[in-house]
């Protein structure tokens, strides 16, 4: 009898075997979730790929050459760049950014919820909902930067960048974007009941912050009431710093406000992420 | 004590799903929490597997307070939920294999014990399916292998074979004894009396958030229902006046009678003599059944309502 299987034994009848154990720390029990995002990876990486190139060429060809040539430049009046072009290419980086991470960041968390209820299988087992949100917020992270690595090479070739060394930053910049809207979208879908609360973060968020926060035209552009509304919203920090590092017009006050406000939007996000999803699973 | 609860509540908002319970499960047993829908299972399983918090009593897991040492706990325990939360668009065996990664299991060691696990739930042969396609017996198997990837002390079972046709429960009740066999405690709830009668050495019928009895599944039908029962159905029409009339003539011929919307129960302990007596008596019901008095019954008589409506 000793060849029969014996799946349900506790660890003392098999103290050879290693026993499971609770994760030392909320990053020791994200790694645990590695895998499960390396197979959420592996289902999807290919369409994320053909995208993550075609995307970026469909943008940068249609906004930045075809319509760019139409608007003529005086020089000062973008921002410091010598085309629409160079001036729409960082715009364009960071509010796709922000579309991709709005996009992971709703319905496959209303999914764990709700749908799918994947969050709470994780959370049967050790893990704790901070780390649920660490892992799901890390793989974002990774996988939208490598997206974005994707979107500067290939606009790179149109002589955007003015230094090499400028589009690696303008790059590392999206980490800051992603952190400030993935946290804070995370929560909000975690909290939600039901998915029709989606259609006013794309209305009333994504798609005017997409359009007004500087990503196609200087914010100086609008009425002195909406140019403030512009420059709070986290796309047109995230947007101006991709564009100082794009274009070489670097100053370091407003490059430490915009890390500062990014930084803390993520941090904000983060608190009432946790707060939101242990709220909503731990009843 | 593995599971020790003292005074266990839960409120949601004003309302009171479990109202007090005493619960004590030793190593090795099978513990049953049997009642109707809404009395409360499910919200004391979740309780007692560590992502619930208690709104007031003791509960202890292992020896530990799930308020504190919720990790440890759900480190040690196996829980098979009411609803199945497997990742549909993961095969089978990444399911068993991800959720295996959790518990902070080496790569090699996972591996293995998801073929164990699969040949023990006989899904080896769906290894590499969807879990989308699986039936709902296959899921509910795979649900219970996903469960024991930490080789838990106790297992948590809410309701592990409602939905399943006869034949997939009775799979289902096989490898669950063979857990039982192992050594492995288990707890379960139910509503369904075969099961509890199967599989549980012990049980608590509960009822609106209230345990109403206890025992072994032996004694509790001692305690409160006869050995036989004869059910007596009579024809469709004007059955409930007609059932009402019918009781006060054989009241004196069992125990105790009740009377069910289409047929009345006779409880005595031998259901033949009875029914003889029922037909000396002048009375014709259109079919009578002889059987063992179950779980129902002591349902029945605990609460005045019947288990499944
Ligand atoms: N999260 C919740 N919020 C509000 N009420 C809840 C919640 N969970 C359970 N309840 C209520 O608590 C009561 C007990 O529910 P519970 O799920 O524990 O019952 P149960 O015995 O498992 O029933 P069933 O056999 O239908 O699964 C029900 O009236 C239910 O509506
Ligand atoms: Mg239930």
């Amino acid at each position: 009898m000793t060849t029969t299987p014996r799946p349900g034994t506790g660890p003392s009848t098999s103290p050879t075997s290693p026993a499971s154990t609770a994760p030392g720390s909320v990053v020791d029990g994200a790694l645990r979730l590695a895998p499960y995002w390396a197979t959420v990876l592996r289902r999807t990486w290919k369409g994320g790929v053909i995208s993550a190139l075609v995307t970026p060429l469909l943008y940068v060809v249609a906004m930045g050459v075809l319509l760019g040539g139409f608007i003529e430049v005086a020089p000062g009046e973008l921002e410091g760049a010598t085309s629409y072009l160079a001036f729409v290419a960082p715009g364009l980086l960071a509010a796709h950014v922000m579309t991709l991470v709005i996009g992971e960041t709703t319905y496959p968390v209303m999914s764990g919820v709700k749908w799918h209820k994947t969050f709470f299988a994780m959370h049967a087992t050790p893990l704790g909902i901070g780390s649920i949100v660490l892992a799901n917020v890390g793989f974002i992270l990774l996988r939208t930067l490598v997206v974005s690595a994707f979107f500067v090479a290939v606009l790179a070739p149109f002589g955007v960048f003015t230094t090499w060394w400028g589009a690696v930053l303008a790059w590392a910049t999206q980490a800051l974007v992603i952190g400030a809207f993935t946290t804070p979208v995370f929560a909000f879908a975690a909290g939600l009941q039901d998915e029709t609360a989606f259609a006013l973060v794309f209305r009333l968020g994504m798609i005017p912050m997409f359009l007004f926060s500087g990503a196609f035209f200087p914010v100086g552009n609008l009425d002195a009431p909406l140019e403030v509304v512009a420059r709070l919203t986290p796309l047109w920090h995230g947007v101006d710093l991709t564009r100082m590092f794009a274009l070489g017009t670097f100053e370091l006050g407003p490059a430490l406000v915009h890390v500062a406000y990014l930084v803390a939007l993520t941090a904000l996000g983060w608190w009432w992420a946790v707060r939101r999803l242990r709220a909503r699973m731990v009843v | 004590m593995l599971i020790h609860a003292r005074g266990l509540r839960k409120t949601f908002g004003d309302f009171e799903a479990v109202r007090g319970i005493d619960v004590d499960v030793p190593r090795g047993q099978a513990f049953g929490f049997l009642g109707p829908n809404g009395a409360g299972k499910s919200s004391t399983m979740r309780m007692v597997a560590a992502v619930s918090p208690p709104t007031g009593g003791t509960l202890r897991i292992l020896g530990m307070d799930p308020a504190e040492q919720s990790s440890a706990i759900k480190a040690r325990i196996g829980v098979c939920p009411q609803e199945d939360t497997l990742d549909l668009e993961l095969s089978v065996r990444d399911n068993l294999y991800v959720y295996g990664r959790y518990f902070g299991l080496p790569r090699k060691e996972v591996r293995a014990r998801v073929d164990e696990l699969l040949a023990f739930v006989q899904l080896g042969e769906k290894a590499d399916a969807m879990v989308d396609d699986l039936s709902g017996g296959m899921k509910r198997r795979l649900t219970i292998a996903r469960s024991l990837i930490n080789r838990p002390e106790i297992l948590l079972l809410d309701e592990p074979t409602t939905g399943l046709d006869p034949q997939a429960r009775h799979v289902v009740w096989d490898r669950l004894f063979r857990l039982k066999a192992q050594g492995v405690t288990l707890v379960l709830t139910t509503h369904y009396m075969d099961e509890a009668e199967q599989l549980c050495d012990r049980l608590v019928v509960m009822d609106k958030g209230h345990i109403v009895a206890e025992g072994s599944p032996l004694e509790l039908i001692r305690a409160h229902a006869t050995r036989e029962v004869a059910e007596l159905r009579f024809g469709a029409g004007g059955a409930q006046a007609e059932h009402e009339a019918v009781a006060e003539q054989v009241a004196g011929l069992a125990d105790r009678v009740e009377v069910l919307p289409d047929r009345l129960l006779l409880y005595s302990d031998d259901g033949e003599r009875t029914l003889a007596q029922v037909h000396a008596a002048g009375l014709r019901p259109t079919t009578t059944l002889v059987r063992r008095a179950t779980l129902e019954d002591v349902f029945l008589r605990l609460t005045g309502r019947t288990l499944v409506d």
